[in-house]
């Protein structure tokens, strides 16, 4: 019987033997990443680690601080990084969101196992690492002793094929796959099949991002000669890519045939089975907010587009459009390549990298009745601001569409009139 | 002393499936002291809630109870009082941090069918066993690997890493 990729990769961190579902194994983990949340005055700092080489500090989720409290976290995480000597440090400015980083500078590598305090480090599955967010605590131990359990959950495969419309994003097959999938929570998901080679890295980086909200524990990608050859343009470090065996056990597949989608919306305070179609969305949804941004969809494709769907035209009156992009690296490109000018000149707000918006924490927190349309990572009520606030879901392309638009709209019209 | 991974207690029903950590510790409170946070636990989806709980209290919730993001909501839980969370089934990393709060948590199916809010109930982690001693019913759940038993028996991962001279 054989092993999915993430059964393969527990096994190679666990003595070698053979996984399985149920299996609880104690691993030697690769990366270990911290965020600015985890430092705090009030946080324990431990005496020793265990291997200062496989530790990395990011600050991303309150950058530049916008509290005191804030900011003095960030300056115990200065602390720490000299005390310690790490190596890798991404200090406001330098980084970005942490998903995008690691992914950017071949952190996470094929074959590893990466841990990271926030929910969505299963955005590292893009690159076949085995990844997922711990809590605050767990963060702490792994640091000290270098390890942890998991337990080992059974896998849900999407098996992708086809190549999609232009019109349609990483984004918009997630959230198809949330509308045939709904919730897997106590699994895997793995992605595979021919369509998978016609995704680019950030579509597949959005898909294992949003993984987490589908409550999945790890979403992981194979490693193609395209992730190889990008990772040897940023890193050094060796590594060894790892396939799922033909006769893998999953315990359940999905055929997704990537040709037969359109852009799609996720209705308010849920993902799974809370997605549509967003041309049959039938209800005329006027906005105030637009975002395009987080580690999901921050990322030099969505600024591309985002620019696109806006050139020419302006921001609706009394909406606010804000964009964040998921690293300094993508923002100096956009910057480069004139996309930040053009949704300059439309009227948007074009913020440093943070997760600001995404996680309600500053830069664009929506206040009550209000309703946002986001390319972000969860729509939970409450989670952008207000708790009486409508958070709705899609591409940065729908995004930024409606942005112009005022209300929520398919952008296909959009395309059509720019290509 | 009485075994911490057998519990009983008053239940409190939160059978609504997909129950976030935005709402047990909404970011709001960051920043804010251990008591306060403890204060906001499901503060806008049942306000008053946290002045009803009385230690010992057992929670009862539905399907993938805990989703979201890893902010450590069993650690308020388990400061508010509750003494074990049993849900028809719990989110990864809800359980992840419960086992390392050292919070009691188990999947049972169809326990909403079992439990009314306000019953008497007795859980035995170890064996997954719930018991309604008001109604004299019972379901059996998934029980707790005895691994991660040992780790909610030692008192979670803090005093583990202390014992080790971690901190």
């Amino acid at each position: 019987m054989g092993m999915t990729m993430a059964e393969k990769i527990l096994s190679r961190h666990s003595g070698g033997g053979r996984v399985q579902p149920g299996d609880i194994v104690v691993c030697d983990v690769d990366k270990i990443v911290q965020i600015d949340l985890t430092f705090a005055a009030t946080a324990p700092m431990p005496k020793r680690i265990a291997d200062p080489h496989k530790v990395v500090v990011i600050l991303d989720h309150a950058v530049p601080a916008p509290t005191i409290a804030d900011a003095e976290g960030q300056s115990i995480a200065r602390q720490f990084v000299k005390q310690f000597g790490l190596e890798k440090f991404y200090d406001v400015g330098r980084g970005g969101i942490c998903h995008q980083v690691i992914l950017e500078n071949g952190i996470a590598l094929p074959g590893q196992i990466l841990t990271c305090t926030d929910s969505h480090t299963c955005a590292s599955g893009a690159f076949n690492c085995v990844a997922r967010g711990m809590g605050p605590l767990e963060m702490l131990q792994i640091m000290c002793t270098g390890k942890t359990w998991y337990q080992v959950a059974p896998t849900v495969r999407f098996e992708l094929r086809g190549r999609k419309p232009a019109t349609v994003f990483g984004k918009d097959v997630f959230l198809h796959l949330a509308a045939v999938a709904g919730s897997v929570e106590g699994h895997n998901i793995e992605f595979g099949g021919s369509g998978v080679a016609e995704l680019t890295l950030d579509d597949r980086a959005t898909l294992a991002t949003m993984g987490a909200e589908l409550s999945a524990d790890f979403a992981t990608f194979p490693a193609d000669q395209r992730v190889v050859e990008y990772l040897h343009t940023v890193t050094d470090e060796t590594f060894q890519t790892v396939e799922s065996d033909p006769d893998a056990i999953y315990s359940a597949s999905y055929d997704i045939d990537l040709s037969a989608l359109r852009p799609y919306v996720a209705r308010p305070d849920f993902i799974p089975h809370n997605t549509l179609p967003v041309a049959e969305l039938a209800d005329d949804v006027p906005i105030n907010q637009a975002f395009v941004g987080s580690c999901a969809n921050g990322k030099l494709e969505d600024f591309r587009i985002a620019a696109q769907m806006v050139r020419g035209r302006k921001v609706a009156p009394g909406v606010r459009f804000i964009v964040t992009p998921a690293s300094q690296r993508v923002l100096k490109e956009a910057v480069h390549r004139g996309y930040v000018e053009t949704l300059l000149e439309a009227g948007a707000v074009v913020t440093n990298s943070t997760c600001g918006a995404c996680y309600g924490g500053h830069m664009g927190i929506v206040g009550p009745g209000e309703v946002c349309i986001t390319s972000s990572t969860r729509n939970f009520k409450g989670r952008m601001g207000s708790p009486s606030a409508r958070i709705y879901m899609a591409s940065s392309a729908t995004v930024a569409a409606s942005a112009v638009a005022g209300r929520i709209c398919d952008p296909t019209t959009y395309f059509e009139d720019k290509l | 002393m009485s075994d911490p991974l057998v519990v009983k207690g008053r239940a409190w029903l939160f059978g609504e499936d997909n129950l976030n950590t935005d709402l047990m510790m909404p970011q709001t409170v960051f920043a804010k002291p251990l008591e306060e946070q403890v204060r906001a636990v499901f503060a806008t989806y049942r306000p008053g809630w946290v002045d009803e709980v009385r230690a010992g209290d057992i929670l009862v919730g539905g399907r993938n109870f805990g989703t979201g993001s890893s902010r450590p909501a069993s650690l308020l839980l388990k400061r508010l009082g509750i003494a074990a969370v049993i849900a028809e089934t719990l989110n990864g990393l809800f359980y992840r941090n419960s086992v390392n709060y050292a919070l009691p948590a188990l999947e049972c199916a169809h326990i909403r069918d079992l439990v009314a809010e306000g019953d008497v109930l007795r859980v035995e982690i170890t064996t997954g066993l719930v018991e309604n001693l008001t109604r004299n019913d019972r379901r059996t759940g998934t029980k707790m690997p005895e691994f991660l038993q040992a780790i909610v028996r030692s008192g979670g991962i803090m005093e583990r890493l202390r014992a080790e001279g971690y901190f």
